[in-house]
């Protein structure tokens, strides 16, 4: 025993003490600080998103309009390429070595050196094919697979809408989308998006230090995507072909509608173009030079459109006057023309009558009684607010001024101005049925969409009601369609004032009436011409709407032709052929010529 | 001097043998979950680094056995000899040895390579040892100090010419050592407060002031001019308070040491700013906290891409926080159970650095948890105090100093390498006992506990 023996203790304190601060420090970064596994997992962990098919559309008839093709995208790992023959991949890819060196540089700077950089995109599968027996020679370089939508008919581009990659608006707005996905950007692509776009599915991997993607990563479970529900749209693709054709050379459009159902037949916003354009590598090109056109062929004129109705208002005003009890069907009226002009040969009709010759001042009249009615005998200005007011309610129901329950994306409402309207127009009480009388007869300011015109024809075909017009007609082969796709909504006009109406449609088609021409040889249709004058000396609009046949009809047209003169002559033909295809499937002898003029005829310089 | 002979194996200690089996076996699967790469490989395949481990482990027990069956005297009469062939090996290596990372430490011989540095601690240990029980020094005088300082000063210079700053390093060990025999505890206190001013110098240091009058130059003057003040005061109070038989006396302590801690401090900052390469500083830097602020990090966290992102984006050759960062990524990944036995995707997605060699304890840590981690710590104290208490109850002075040096030596690896896996050393590069991949080492430290069991087993016989 020395005097140093008690040093032992001292050198195992020492030992202890840095054992216990190294155990205690351990003890935080394993047990209670959490950081270092968030950090962990963020580094080692990928997610593979599995990209669900998307679901394929049908036509009413079976006829398939959209389905995927897989195209390649070519991926590069900048750190794993070795030394390579720049020349000759340029050459397989068909890029420039500029390509390479910018993306290269770019990945280096966002230090994302070593992970998967998208070189070249949908690249089709011939294509493909030819590269992939070079590709293994080069290392780094691989393909992934993907899928883009592709459109066998050729038809309905804005009817069945389109895909595109997800914009940063709409990334915030949705979480389920990662920044490089994509989604319906219109039409039925992106009303029924949930539906079709499936349920993405999940692999967990791990990732090496050096950007690897290995195995499956041990406990947790990877999702299987679930495929897209494939949809049975309402459109006849034969009838929106024709429709689309007769159309060509046109500005303008055509909505097809089975009254019955709401289903959407027919969708034509001319000039069209073939949805193939706006997929895989040429979509952004194309969109330019369709978004630049100025036709503009991406603007759907048939739900986006906001015209002045024109003569064909002249319907609504009837069945709203009979509700009120403004007019009866027997009721006479003088053509005065000294007020507001009219055109043909008569001078004292009735209801019926009236409409068949768009008498504009015999409207001008029944407008005149609906709103100036003596409701406030104090003042006629606030008699007017009165008037106006009931007036409005009536017409929105036919579905101005509303989506009319559409499920088409990015419809407009129009517009049926009302006390508000005017009272900021013109002050509080400081107008009357003078100043607003152009209503009458459906000019003024009065705004509606195609789909709002082809929505009051199904109103007088149904004599009251009508179903949302809607595209989608079974999700899910043989299912069935959206919830608010099967129910009526009803106007409060009694059906038993729809006769004088109709039979006045059907007389329009008859000799004698403004569309007498394009009446067909054995179908009933009731119809109803409108032209719409246009400021600047232009051609005017020709409108016409129309429902066959007159008993349990099967299909409501609207149709509208701009700058091209009167509705009876360009719009009233292109309707009744339509009708002819939809029903008989074919189109008789005796139309041969009509349907000639028609595609024959070119307003597009107008 | 012998006393009858017993069997060769009769007093040897089998518990320390039991847990230098447990260290052994346990770092050879670990080596072998963190080296695996195709699906079922055979441990043994000569080829891979486990497969070459289960050879020195071979190897290995062979030579324990070997020492075992030898005479403990054989140690004490041929330690100069020992001593003098691994100081050879130290200088051969400088001249024909291949250089890995940096330093010239390896001799080549056919498919192996020899790290001489491994294994002059025990030359060292056995020298000190003989030249402390020869002379029975206390270190009371200037020589016997001197020799010390000789003896390990001579490999010590030889392995600072590689350079290998990890080995150097574990040379401390033998002033701990040297400690118990009665080197002044000073030293020790001396030590830490070099320590403490060492570390105080750099972080000062790494600020740039802008003083008046002289301009923008390093903060470590801030430092030295607290120092100087409270030096003087001390020296002022000491004057005119401390009654005159200490007054000289203190008074010159407190001037020396003064004098002695501004220069301290200067140097240090002289040799970290202005000597020291800038990997190597930033590694002091990384390891003080002074880069890479942890908060920025954690905040960068709250979102996963932004957290993949900064992961990643860092990981360049020139981010010198990279692998202190994934070593404590890894450790604290393990949790309180660990990721499980071959599953841990740090170290199976090869994220961890050296996983295999100096950063085995991140390995264990993320696989076996804090339950594992903190089992290896307790084996090692466990076999450190048992070492200790083994050397205290031997009769020579020679076999007991031996056993300090080996205990030493443990804990200055445990120290250096669990502290730098868990970020409260620097990243030094020295293996962590039994458990690192390598010949050298694996063989260099079962000679060193072996040859003390030896001695340990002769304890009743032998009083040298």
């Amino acid at each position: 025993m020395n005097q140093y023996d008690g040093r032992k203790i001292t050198i195992i304190l020492i030992v202890c003490v840095i054992a216990i601060i190294y155990i205690i420090r351990l003890f935080f970064l394993q047990v209670v600080n959490s950081t270092w596994k968030e950090q962990a997992t963020a580094l080692t962990e990928e997610e593979i998103p599995l990209y669900p098919p998307r679901g394929i559309i049908y036509d009413r008839t079976g006829k398939m309009l959209v389905t995927n093709q897989t195209v390649y995208n070519l991926m590069v790992v900048p750190k794993k390429v070795g030394a390579f023959d720049t020349t000759s991949i340029c050459q397989l890819l068909r890029i420039k070595k500029e390509d390479i060196d910018n993306l290269f540089a770019k990945s280096r700077a966002r230090g994302e050196f070593h992970r998967p950089q998208l070189l070249v995109e949908q690249i089709t599968p011939s294509d493909y094919a030819a590269m992939s027996e070079q590709l293994y020679k080069y290392k780094g370089f691989y393909a992934e697979s993907r899928t883009l939508r592709v459109y066998p008919q050729s038809v309905g581009a804005l009817f069945l809408g389109d895909v595109g990659k997800i914009s940063p608006q709409e990334y915030k707005k949705n979480p389920y989308y990662t920044k490089q996905e994509y989604l319906g950007k219109s039409g039925i692509e992106k009303a029924y998006e949930t539906e079709l776009r499936g349920v993405k599915g999940i692999n967990y991997a791990f990732r090496d230090n050096v950007g690897n993607i290995k195995e499956h990563a041990g406990n947790k479970e990877d999702m299987p995507a679930t495929p897209g529900t494939d949809l049975v749209c309402t459109m006849d693709a034969d009838l929106q072909a024709y429709g689309e054709k007769l159309m060509q050379n046109k500005r303008g459009c055509i909505v097809a509608i089975e009254p019955s159902t709401g289903e959407i037949l027919a969708m034509i916003s001319a000039p069209t173009y073939d949805p193939n354009l706006l997929v895989g590598r040429v979509r952004g090109h194309n969109f330019n030079v369709l978004l630049n056109d100025v036709q503009k062929p991406l603007f759907n004129r048939a739900t986006q459109a906001q015209y002045r109705p024109g003569s064909i208002f002249k319907l609504a005003q009837s069945l709203t006057a009979l509700q009120i009890g403004a007019i009866t069907p027997q009721t006479h009226i003088h053509c005065n023309r000294g007020i507001i002009g009219c055109h043909g040969n008569h001078s004292n009709d009735d209801l019926e009558m009236a409409i068949v010759h768009s008498c504009n001042p015999y409207f001008r009249e029944v407008m005149h009684r609906m709103v100036e009615a003596d409701r406030d005998k104090s003042s006629r200005f606030k008699d007017a607010r009165l008037g106006l007011e009931i007036w409005q309610s009536y017409i929105t129901q036919f579905g101005f001024g509303t989506d009319v329950h559409s499920d088409i994306p990015g419809v407009k409402t129009g517009s049926v101005p009302g006390v508000a309207f005017y009272d900021k127009w013109y002050g509080k009480e400081q107008w009357a049925f003078s100043t607003i009388y152009s209503l009458s007869i459906g000019e003024g300011e009065m705004l509606v969409t195609p789909l709002q015109m082809c929505n009051m024809a199904c109103v007088i075909a149904n004599k009251g009601w009508y179903v949302g017009p809607h595209t989608v007609k079974q999700i899910g082969l043989g299912g069935s369609p959206r919830e608010e796709y099967m129910k009526r909504y009803q106007l409060g006009i009694d059906s038993s004032h729809f006769s004088t109406v109709i039979n006045a449609m059907e007389k329009v088609l008859q000799p004698g009436g403004t569309a007498a021409r394009s009446a067909l040889k054995d179908i009933v249709v009731c119809g109803k011409t409108g032209t719409v004058q246009n400021a600047g000396g232009k051609e005017d609009h020709a409108v016409f709407i129309c429902f066959a046949p007159k008993e349990n009809p099967k299909i409501a047209i609207a149709v509208y032709t701009e700058n091209a003169g009167f509705g009876g002559t360009w719009s009233a033909p292109v309707a009744t052929l339509m009708i002819e295809q939809y029903l008989n499937d074919s189109i008789a002898e005796s139309s041969k010529p009509r349907e000639k003029t028609i595609l024959e005829a070119n307003f597009l310089d107008r | 001097m012998s006393a009858p002979r017993q069997h060769p194996l009769a007093n040897v200690d089998w518990l320390t043998v039991i847990v230098y089996g447990i260290f052994v076996i346990f770092g050879w699967m670990n080596i072998y979950s963190a080296a695996v790469v195709d699906a079922n490989p055979s441990p043994f395949d000569i080829s891979q680094e486990y497969g070459k481990q289960f050879m020195f482990i071979v190897i290995s027990s062979f030579l324990a056995f070997l020492v075992l069956y030898m005479e403990g005297e054989f140690f004490n009469k041929f330690a100069i000899v020992i001593y003098g062939v691994f100081i050879l090996l130290l200088g051969l290596v400088l001249a024909v040895g291949t250089t890995v990372n940096g330093a010239k430490a390896w001799i080549q011989i056919g498919g192996f390579a020899l790290q001489p540095a491994e294994f002059a601690k025990i030359g060292v240990g056995l020298m000190l040892a003989k030249y402390i029980s020869n002379t029975k020094t206390r270190f009371n005088s200037w020589k016997p100090r001197l020799m010390a300082g000789l003896i390990i000063g001579l490999p010590a210079a030889l392995i600072l010419l590689q350079p290998d700053v990890g080995s150097l390093l574990t040379f401390v060990a033998f002033i701990l050592a040297l400690y118990r025999e009665g080197l002044s505890g000073n030293i020790l206190i001396i030590g830490l407060g070099a320590i403490v001013f060492g570390v105080l110098s750099i972080i000062t240091g790494f600020n740039r002031i802008d003083y008046p009058y002289f301009g923008v130059q390093s903060g470590v003057y801030i430092l030295m001019s607290i120092v100087f003040v409270i030096g003087f005061i001390f020296m002022i109070l000491i004057r005119n308070f401390v009654v005159p038989r200490n007054r000289r006396k203190l008074f010159l302590i407190t001037f020396l040491s003064t004098v002695a801690a501004i220069g301290f401090s200067y140097s240090v900052n002289f040799l970290v700013d202005g000597v020291l390469q800038k990997h190597q500083k930033t590694r002091i830097y990384v390891t003080l906290g002074l880069e890479e602020k942890e908060e920025d990090r954690e905040a960068m966290l709250s979102d996963t891409e932004t957290a993949e992102a900064a992961a990643v984006s860092t990981k360049k050759k020139d981010d010198p926080g990279y692998n202190a960062r994934m070593a404590k990524i890894a450790v604290g990944n393990g949790g309180l159970i660990g990721q499980g036995y071959m599953k841990g995707p740090m170290t199976k997605n090869k994220y961890v650095p050296e996983r295999w060699t100096d950063f085995i304890f991140s390995v264990i840590s993320e696989e076996w948890g804090f339950l594992g981690s903190f089992a290896v710590v307790a084996l090692f104290v466990f076999l450190i105090v048992r070492i200790i208490n083994m050397a205290e109850r031997q009769r020579s002075q020679f076999s007991r100093f031996y056993g300090y040096c080996v205990a030493s030596i443990f804990f200055l690896h445990l120290l250096i390498n669990v502290g730098m896996v868990i970020g409260l050393a620097p990243i030094i590069g020295i293996p962590l006992p039994f458990m690192s991949y390598g010949g050298s080492s694996l063989i260099g430290f079962t000679l060193l506990l072996f040859i003390f069991l030896r001695l340990d087993a002769e304890r009743l016989s032998v009083f040298r």
